[in-house]
C-alpha cells in the first residue's frame, strides 16, 4: 500500500509543488485571519499565468538535454513588450498585429539562439547569454522613453475575468494543455525527449534532432514574446526590466514542478503547481508582515531547500 | 599558416589580440587616453570585475556555473560599507561566514549531486536578502584603508595594470602550472578518474566553492574602495559579464579547459568595451550589446580557427 503510493509520487514528481502550493495558502489565510482566501487565490492564478506561459519554453529547453537553458528570456520579454506597445499605438484595431509582431519577435530570437549554437558550436548558455545582450540594447534602444499605454480594449481583456476565473489563467492552462499533448502525441515532443535522453541515439535512429532543437529555441522565445506583450497589457505599458525577475523564476519553476535538470523528462503539471508555489511563498511572507530583505532570503534557502530534498540528479554538463 | 605558430597557439593568443584591438581603437579615436591616468581611468574598474571573474572560472573549471558571484560581490560591498567600517571585527567575521557559507554550497552540490545552476541560482536570491537587511538603502561609507588602497598611484603604469599582471600570474602559477591545478582541471575533465586516483571530490568541490568566496570577496572590497559607498545591487551584473569573460578568455566551458591569463584578459576587454563605445560616440544604450556583439565576434573567430584546423 505505501510502497505504490511512493511509485505513484516517484512517477509524478509535480505532485509536491501542488502539496507546497497548498500548504502555503493554508497557512497565507491562517495569518491573514481567514479572510482574504479568494481573492489570494485569483490573484496568485493571474500572476502565475505569466510564469507559467515563459517557463513552458523553458521547460521545453531544458527538457532537450543537459546545458540546454534559454537565458534570453527577460530580453526577449523587455523586446516584446516595446515591439507591441509601439505596434499596437493604443489603437484597438491594432492588438492582434502588435501580438503577432511581439511573438515574431521572440520567434527571431529564437532562432538566431539556435543559429549561434550551431555555427559556433558553443553551448547554449553561452549562445542565449550573447543574444540576450545585444537583444537587450535593442530593447532599450526601441523602448527608452516610450510612454504609449496599451489600448484599452487590450488592457481590460488581460485583466478580465470569465466565471470568476482570469482569461490570463485559461489562456496559460490552454497553452499548457497544448504543450502536454504536443510532448506526449506528436512526432516533435517525442524527439524533444528523446534527444534530452540522449542526442546521439535519437539522432542514429533517425530523428530529425536539428530541427526539433530549432523548433523549441524558437517556441521558448515566441512564448516568451507573447507573455511580454501580455505583461505589458497588464501593467498598462512596457518598461525595461518586466522580464528582469523571470530569468531566474523559470528555472526555479521548472526544477521544483519535478522536470528533469539532466533532460529527457518533461513535467507540464508541476510548471502550474510550483508557478503557484512561487507565488504563494511570496504572498505568504508579505502577509507575515517580513522585510524585503529577509524575504529574499527565504525565497532563496525555500528553493535551495525544494532542489536539495527533491531533485538529486547532477547535469553532466 | 607558418609551421612556428600553432592552432592552439593562435587560439590562446586571441583574447590578447581582442584586447589589442580594442585599445588600439581606443587610442586611434582619442590619443590622449594613451596616458598613465588615461589608462588609471579606463581599466579602473576592471579590478574588481578581474576578481569576479577568476572566481567564476574556478567554477567553470569543475564543469560548475556560478550565477550568484554578481549578488556575493554586492553583499560584500555592502557589508565592507557598514559593519566593516563601524565594527571591524564582526565585519572581517561576516566576510569570513560568507566565504564558509560557499563552501558549504560546494559540498551540498557535491553531497548531493545537485545541478550548479539551480543551486547558485536559490543562493542569489539570499545574497540579494542578506545584502538588503545589512543595507537596505544605498549608502554607508567604505572602510578608508580600502580607499586609499585601490587609489595607489604605483610608477610606470597605473595600479590596474599591476593587479591584472600579478593576478595573472598567480593565476597560471595555480591553475596551469601546480600540482593542485592538474586535479582541479582533473575534476573538471574526468572526475571520475580523479576519484578513482584517490582524491576526494567533495574536498575538491569545498575548496573550489571556498577560493571562489575569497575571490568574490576581493571583488566586493576592491569595488568599494572605488565607489565608496554600497548597494545590494551595485554589482548585480557581474554574474553575466563574469561568465562572458570567463568564456572569452578562452574557456571551453566544458571538462576543466580554463585559462586564467586569458579570464583577466577577457575581463579587461569587456571593461573597455564601454568605453570604446563613448569613445566612437555610440550611444550608450548599446553598451551591453557592445559586449554581446564581441563575445560573438570572439566566438565565431574561434570557431573558425577551430573549423581550419580540422581541415588542415
Amino acid at each position: 500500500m505505501l510502497a505504490a503510493l511512493r511509485g505513484r509520487i516517484a512517477a509524478a514528481p509535480w505532485i509536491w509543488s501542488f502539496l507546497g502550493t497548498a500548504a502555503t495558502w493554508l497557512v497565507t489565510v491562517s495569518i491573514s485571519g481567514g479572510r482574504g482566501g479568494e481573492e489570494i487565490i485569483s490573484a496568485a492564478l493571474t500572476f502565475s499565468a505569466f510564469t507559467v506561459l515563459v517557463s513552458l519554453g523553458q521547460m521545453m529547453v531544458i527538457t532537450t538535454g543537459p546545458g540546454n537553458v534559454d537565458l534570453s528570456i527577460p530580453s526577449v520579454i523587455a523586446l516584446s513588450s516595446a515591439v507591441a506597445m509601439l505596434v499596437m499605438d493604443e489603437r484597438a484595431g491594432m492588438i492582434v498585429p502588435g501580438l503577432a509582431a511581439a511573438v515574431a519577435a521572440g520567434l527571431a530570437v529564437g532562432g538566431a539562439n539556435y543559429g549561434l549554437i550551431r555555427l559556433l558550436r558553443i553551448p547554449p548558455i553561452i549562445a542565449t547569454l550573447s543574444s540576450s545582450l545585444v537583444v537587450m540594447s535593442v530593447a532599450i534602444v526601441l523602448g527608452r522613453g516610450l510612454k504609449i499605454k496599451p489600448p484599452q480594449v487590450f488592457a481590460d481583456a488581460v485583466t478580465t475575468k470569465v466565471a470568476g476565473v482570469p482569461l490570463l489563467a485559461i489562456v496559460a492552462l490552454a497553452a499548457a494543455v497544448a504543450i502536454a499533448f504536443v510532448l506526449e502525441r506528436t512526432l516533435y515532443g517525442r524527439t524533444v525527449s528523446a534527444i534530452g535522453q540522449s542526442r546521439r541515439i535519437a539522432r542514429l535512429a533517425g530523428l530529425d534532432v536539428e530541427r526539433a532543437s530549432l523548433l523549441t529555441y524558437m517556441l521558448s522565445g515566441g512564448l516568451a514574446g507573447l507573455t511580454g506583450a501580455l505583461i505589458a497589457g497588464f501593467s498598462g505599458g512596457n518598461s525595461l526590466d518586466q522580464g528582469a525577475e523571470y530569468l531566474l523564476l523559470t528555472i526555479a519553476v521548472v526544477v521544483i514542478g519535478g522536470t528533469s535538470v539532466s533532460g529527457g523528462r518533461a513535467s507540464v503539471p508541476g510548471i502550474w503547481g510550483a508557478a503557484l508555489f512561487m507565488f504563494l511563498i511570496v504572498t505568504m511572507l508579505n502577509a507575515s508582515g517580513v522585510s524585503p530583505g529577509l524575504r529574499m532570503l527565504i525565497t532563496g534557502l525555500i528553493i535551495i531547500g525544494v532542489i536539495a530534498v527533491g531533485g538529486s540528479e547532477r547535469a553532466p554538463r | 599558416m607558418p609551421r612556428f605558430l600553432s592552432w592552439s597557439a593562435a587560439e590562446r593568443l586571441l583574447p590578447a589580440l581582442t584586447l589589442a584591438a580594442l585599445l588600439a581603437g581606443i587610442f586611434h579615436q582619442q590619443p590622449r587616453a594613451m596616458s598613465y591616468f588615461g589608462l588609471d581611468l579606463l581599466l579602473n574598474l576592471s579590478i574588481p570585475i578581474i576578481f569576479a571573474t577568476l572566481a567564476q572560472m574556478m567554477i567553470i573549471a569543475i564543469n560548475d556555473l556560478d550565477l550568484s558571484i554578481g549578488a556575493f560581490v554586492s553583499l560584500v560591498a555592502c557589508i565592507g560599507s557598514t559593519l566593516l567600517t563601524t565594527e571591524p571585527v564582526l565585519g572581517v567575521l561576516a566576510l569570513l561566514a560568507g566565504i564558509a557559507a560557499y563552501g558549504l554550497v560546494g559540498a551540498l552540490v557535491e553531497w548531493r549531486r545537485l545541478p550548479s545552476i539551480v543551486v547558485t541560482l536559490g543562493l542569489s536570491f539570499v545574497w540579494l536578502g542578506l545584502a538588503v537587511i545589512v543595507l537596505p538603502t544605498p549608502g554607508g561609507r567604505a572602510p578608508a584603508v580600502l580607499s586609499t588602497l585601490v587609489r595607489v598611484k604605483p610608477p610606470f603604469a597605473p595600479l590596474p595594470v599591476y593587479v591584472a599582471a600579478v593576478v595573472a600570474l598567480l593565476g597560471w602559477l595555480a591553475v596551469s602550472r601546480s600540482s593542485m591545478g592538474v586535479v582541479l582541471r582533473g575534476a573538471g575533465g574526468n572526475p571520475r578518474s580523479v576519484a578513482r586516483a584517490g582524491w576526494s571530490m567533495l574536498a575538491i568541490r569545498v575548496s573550489v566553492y571556498a577560493t571562489a568566496g575569497v575571490l568574490g570577496t576581493l571583488a566586493g572590497l576592491s569595488l568599494l574602495g572605488l565607489t565608496t559607498s554600497g548597494d545590494a545591487n551595485i554589482a548585480s551584473r557581474y554574474t553575466l559579464v563574469s561568465i562572458a569573460s570567463v568564456i572569452l578568455g578562452g574557456a571551453s566551458f566544458t571538462g576543466g579547459r580554463v585559462f586564467p591569463v586569458g579570464a583577466v584578459l577577457g575581463a579587461m576587454t569587456l571593461t573597455l568595451a564601454a568605453s570604446f563605445l563613448t569613445f566612437m560616440r555610440i550611444s550608450p544604450d548599446w553598451q551591453i550589446g557592445a559586449q554581446g556583439f564581441i563575445l560573438i565576434a570572439v566566438l565565431a573567430l574561434r570557431a573558425l580557427l577551430t573549423r581550419w584546423k580540422e581541415t588542415s
